[in-house]
């Protein structure tokens, strides 16, 4: 007889979300029609903001689905949807930029597994201050955000507005010879300038 | 013989699930009981909305209204919904068949499951969690998807353009949005919504909340793409829009679903503003009326003001609907974000500042 405890059910959880996320995050990478390689992109995000869950850090959970499922994603999808990619001239090219995607996997995959490896078997981080333990996850962020990893936070804030000014600019041209609304002037207009009244005399007309 | 395996039976119940019945399965039946009810209730409701609807339009275009089903046309929205189910599901040709029936399916259990958090009294809450106002912004913000969804896999243009409509639209409103809930987190301090209901709120607070409450209203306009921001439906350029070629169930379920998320979007308000479950403008001798009414009576009239609305104003032009949404709503509610941050802290009433005081 095998007791159903909540710990199982836990790991039933766990289990559930990252095979989901594993299968969806090869789904992204092999589906031939893009608009499902963002589908599954969304299931990812979705699946691992559930794993967030499990660790209780629900507010890194929801902002994931806010951020990455609720704009970015969206953005993807209508991009991916507007734009009509022809994935033979892509394919073409593909195997010049062959070596360098790969020296870029092996980067990557090496942080990952020293960083597996120095984790692997450790206790987790638990931290047991009363102070932190009475606050709530929001609360517990907010206190050290602002306070001690403020030039972080602030250095990465700033390196996001740079990416909007740049994409902005990249993006603006002007056009000349475009005849544009001008709101502001539209809603002062009154009755005296759009039109007058004059008396008409019989038989004379107007010049 | 069966006595004996029913005794049997009755012997090994007691030996080994006892205690996993009484840890799991009864608050597990308690909240699928809750579950059954809030979904009813909803469905009645979203049911009734409809014909609240047809009837409020009426009277304010001087019409009798749904008149002849049942008495008082009462039983309009059922005969509406039989015929809806007893109609034939069609698929355009060349649809993708799996997203166009996922798509239907994603708005309407968007709008259900968003109702876990919703608290309608005093711990009458599926779930209370810590962050369930972001828990209903990340719901509410992943409502586009069905559209953008059954407006790519109708194949065709009039859907797909009301699907990119519905995209820009939504992004853009729930910016605004998102600063409107931080205005209101700022004065009280938590995300939960039982605390935000109950959470003092004085007088000058009220005022100095109020324009959040108008761009807000707007906002879930925008955001349900209602009238008369409802271009992704637009019936006079798209012909329906994202729905035009949804039949039978399909359509039933779109049209449940944005119907449910007024009323949640009507939930949302009345916790974030109206003050929930609380007794209105503090008149305690009507403290006998139970909570949920109070609830319900707020939130139907915040749908009177979607019904209102609807009836009152000519549908926005495109460019005109992002103008409103970027360059009006975005910089003043960025404004109201600052400036209520400062007089809480001027006037020394942001939440938990007698705590860290040494902080400031």
């Amino acid at each position: 007889m095998i007791e159903i405890t909540p710990s199982i059910i836990e790991a039933l959880a766990f289990y559930v979300f990252a095979v989901v996320l594993v299968v969806a995050a090869i789904g992204v990478i092999t589906a031939r029609n893009q608009v499902y390689s963002v589908l599954f992109l969304i299931l990812a995000f979705f699946n691992s903001s559930g794993l967030f869950i499990l660790l209780g850090a629900e507010f890194v959970a929801m902002i994931m689905v806010i951020v990455y499922v609720g704009a970015v994603a969206v953005l993807f999808l209508f991009v991916v949807m507007m734009i009509d990619i022809d994935f033979k001239t892509l394919r073409e090219g593909a195997m010049r930029y062959a070596p360098l995607g790969l020296v870029m996997a092996i980067i990557l995959m090496t942080e990952l597994f020293l960083l597996f490896k120095a984790s692997f078997g450790s206790e987790p981080f638990e931290n047991h201050d009363p102070l932190v333990e009475q606050m709530t996850n929001t609360q517990a962020l907010g206190s050290v955000i602002y306070t001690e990893y403020i030039f972080a936070f602030q250095i990465s804030g700033f390196i996001l507005l740079l990416a909007m000014i740049g994409a902005i600019t990249l993006t603006q041209r002007t056009r000349s010879g475009v005849r544009k609304q001008n709101i502001e002037k539209q809603v002062a207009t009154s009755q005296d300038d759009a039109m007058s009244i004059r008396k008409v005399e019989v038989g004379k007309g107007i010049e | 013989m069966l006595q004996d395996l029913s005794a049997q039976w009755t012997t090994f119940w007691a030996q080994n699930c006892t205690g996993f019945c009484n840890d799991m399965l009864m608050p597990l039946f308690w909240i699928v009981l809750h579950i059954l009810t809030t979904v009813g209730v909803l469905l009645g409701a979203v049911a009734y909305l409809t014909y609240a609807e047809r009837k409020v339009l009426a009277a304010m275009q001087r019409r009798q209204g749904p008149m002849t089903v049942g008495p008082l046309g009462l039983l309009q929205p059922i005969a509406d919904g039989i015929k809806l189910l007893s109609k034939e599901t069609i698929f355009p040709y060349q649809a993708n068949k799996f997203i166009f029936i996922l798509a239907p399916m994603i708005t309407f259990g968007l709008a259900l499951i968003a109702w876990v958090v919703i608290p309608v009294d005093q711990g009458l809450a599926i779930s209370n969690m810590n962050v369930g106002l972001l828990y209903l912004f990340a719901i509410s913000s992943m409502g586009v998807y069905g559209v953008i969804m059954a407006g790519w896999a109708s194949n065709s243009r009039y859907a797909f353009l009301g699907g990119l409509r519905s995209a820009s639209q939504m992004v853009s409103y729930e910016v605004s949005m998102g600063l409107v809930i931080v205005t209101v987190l700022l004065c009280v301090g938590s995300l939960n919504l039982t605390e935000i209901v109950m959470a003092d709120r004085p007088w000058w607070m009220v005022i100095m909340l109020f324009p959040m409450l108008i761009v807000f209203l707007v906002s879930i306009l925008a955001e349900t793409n209602r009238a008369p921001f409802d271009l992704p439906e637009g019936e006079s350029e798209l012909s329906g829009g994202y729905m035009v070629e949804y039949s039978a169930f399909a359509f039933a379920l779109f049209f449940l679903g944005e119907y449910a998320n007024m009323i949640l979007m009507s939930a949302m308000t009345t916790i974030l503003f109206l003050g929930g479950w609380k007794v209105p403008f503090g008149l305690e001798f009507l403290s006998f009326v139970p909570g949920f009414i109070w609830f319900a009576l707020k939130v139907c009239s915040v749908l009177f003001f979607f019904i209102w609305a609807r009836a009152s104003f000519p549908r926005y032009r495109y460019d005109q609907l992002m103008r409103l949404g970027w360059k009006i709503f975005l910089p003043l509610t960025l404004f109201w974000v600052v400036f209520v941050a400062g007089v809480l802290i001027y006037t020394q009433t942001l939440p938990f500042m007698a705590e860290n005081m040494e902080k400031f």
